[in-house]
């Protein structure tokens, strides 16, 4: 039976993780993921979950409280946003190097400084190689979606990996959108019960977390890390399809909108994918073949799938929600023109940063990115990076 | 300690067998050796005590060896020893 609700991207997440059940919660508050952990401390008062809800005095506290509780054997989670994350960054690392199944929604939210609390996509790029999975949601359903699979991708054995849901702040985060809920029982069953292999718990079988690990086993370590993350792809789409058997939604690690016949694509993460799509859709009516690839998974980057969508196109634009000063564009932009590198798919690929630190990006404004493609593949030369909605 | 290749180790670190890391062999880590005069030695124990590896070995009271295999040359007993009869001696 699905359930109809009104929720805010944040409540949504709330939501997911009350039917998820976590035995651990550890989470410090930070705008704009406040109102993921405030509704959920209300879950645990109100006795709806008996979640250990640790309220730490930091996100590096609350990073390490719950590597703590999840090599303990808990199934453990923790939300966070921005200066959060990078405050948690150093835990961030050991919790993928522990091959610990963390669950965290990511509010994404602009790095400090200067200090800004909207959204841009700058602090889940940075962990970018922290060996997190790293999945984006477009809207409130997705968000609500992703949670749920998460979990059981996180689990799977032969990934053991944490797991980030973003969400944009308060586009998604703050702003009530309908959302179809599964029943309790069904998200218990499909996400199952956690049975860690090697709980710190389980005295009568000890073992040791987090020993020094030198020249001569922590390389071999990394290619496990490695091997994981390569597992994990047909992991999200194992899941994403089990998830749309009982959900109907159906998720994988791409989403494409009009590409069959589609000449120029976008390429766009989060909820400007659903500006994209609204603009591609516009210009379908006015006899434009556009399309636009969501790139839903972006550790792992879905190589093989992206060559596919975008083998026979004539030029791709590519939007960032952050940048990498010193490389020749954005995060995603030097992942996509690195997997078509030398694939003989050699059309003009264009980079544009857009919306840093909460800024809105229009469908006019996205309109460039298609415009300077026919421009581009007719012989005209653009910047590596350009820039849409910036003050000239 | 196996070299086992990256299939073959547990993941994530783990080490999965309490107290193996008596198997690890930390005395290749050394510069200088700790050689003491059995003569002068009038087995107080402050060496024993002192050794933060655990590498001078006691037998009904008395310092009978050290355990080269895990002792990494740190000195702490020479310097602690009273009778002054413990010598760092370069290993070649």
């Amino acid at each position: 039976m699905t359930k109809i609700l009104a929720l805010t991207g944040a409540d949504a997440a709330a939501e997911a993780m009350r039917q998820v059940h976590p035995d651990v919660v550890a989470a410090y508050p930070i705008t704009p993921q406040t109102g993921i952990v405030q509704t959920y401390s209300s879950f645990v008062a109100d006795g709806l979950v008996d979640t250990e809800m640790v309220t730490v005095e930091s996100e590096h506290s609350a990073m390490s409280a719950v590597v703590g509780a999840a090599s303990a054997g808990a199934r453990a989670m923790t939300a966070t946003s921005a200066n959060g994350l990078a405050l948690m960054w150093e835990i961030v690392y050991i919790a993928a190097s522990y091959r610990l199944p963390i669950v965290a929604p990511v509010v994404n939210r602009a790095l400090s400084g200067p200090i800004n609390i909207h959204c841009d996509h700058s602090d889940s790029m940075g962990c970018r190689d922290s060996g997190w999975i790293q999945l984006f949601s477009e809207n409130t359903q997705e968000t609500y979606d992703n949670i749920i699979q998460a979990v059981k991708i996180g689990e799977n054995k032969d990934v053991m990996l944490p797991v980030m849901i973003t969400l944009d702040g308060f586009i998604i985060s703050h702003v009530m959108e309908r959302v179809e809920a599964l029943e309790d029982e069904e998200v218990s069953k499909f996400v199952g019960t956690f049975t860690a292999k090697y709980p710190l718990l389980d005295v009568d079988n000890p073992v040791t977390y987090g020993p020094l690990d030198l020249q001569d086993y922590y390389f071999e370590h990394k290619r496990q890390q490695y091997q994981a993350m390569q597992n994990s792809a047909d992991v999200i789409k194992n899941v994403g399809k089990e998830f749309g058997a009982l959900s109907g939604r159906y998720y994988d690690l791409l989403e494409l909108h009009k590409m069959e016949d589609a000449e120029f694509a976008i390429i766009a993460l989060g909820s400007t994918a659903g500006t994209a799509k609204y603009l591609v859709d516009q210009m379908r009516n006015e006899g434009k073949k556009v399309g636009m690839i969501k790139i839903r998974s972006f550790r792992p980057f879905p190589i093989e799938d992206l060559r596919l969508a975008v083998k026979k196109l004539k030029g791709l634009s590519v939007l960032d929600r952050s940048i990498s000063f010193g490389a020749k564009g954005g995060p995603v932009f030097v992942e996509v023109e690195s997997a078509l590198f030398r694939t003989g798919i050699d059309i003009p690929v264009l980079n544009y940063i857009y919306g840093l630190g909460g800024r809105d990006i229009t469908p006019t404004e996205m309109r460039i990115s298609f415009s300077d493609l026919e421009k581009a593949v007719k012989g005209e030369k653009f910047p590596a990076v350009q820039f849409i909605g910036l003050r000239g | 300690m196996s070299n086992n290749g990256w299939k073959d180790i547990p993941e994530g670190g783990l080490i999965l067998e309490a107290g193996n890391s008596i198997k690890y062999e930390t005395g290749s880590w050394r510069t200088y050796k700790p050689v003491t005069d059995m003569e002068k030695c009038i087995h107080c124990l402050f060496c024993w005590m002192y050794c933060p590896d655990s590498s001078r070995i006691v037998k009904d009271g008395k310092l009978v060896d050290t355990d080269l295999f895990h002792c990494k040359g740190c000195g702490v007993c020479a310097k602690e020893c009273p009778k002054k009869c413990i010598e760092m001696v370069l290993e070649e």
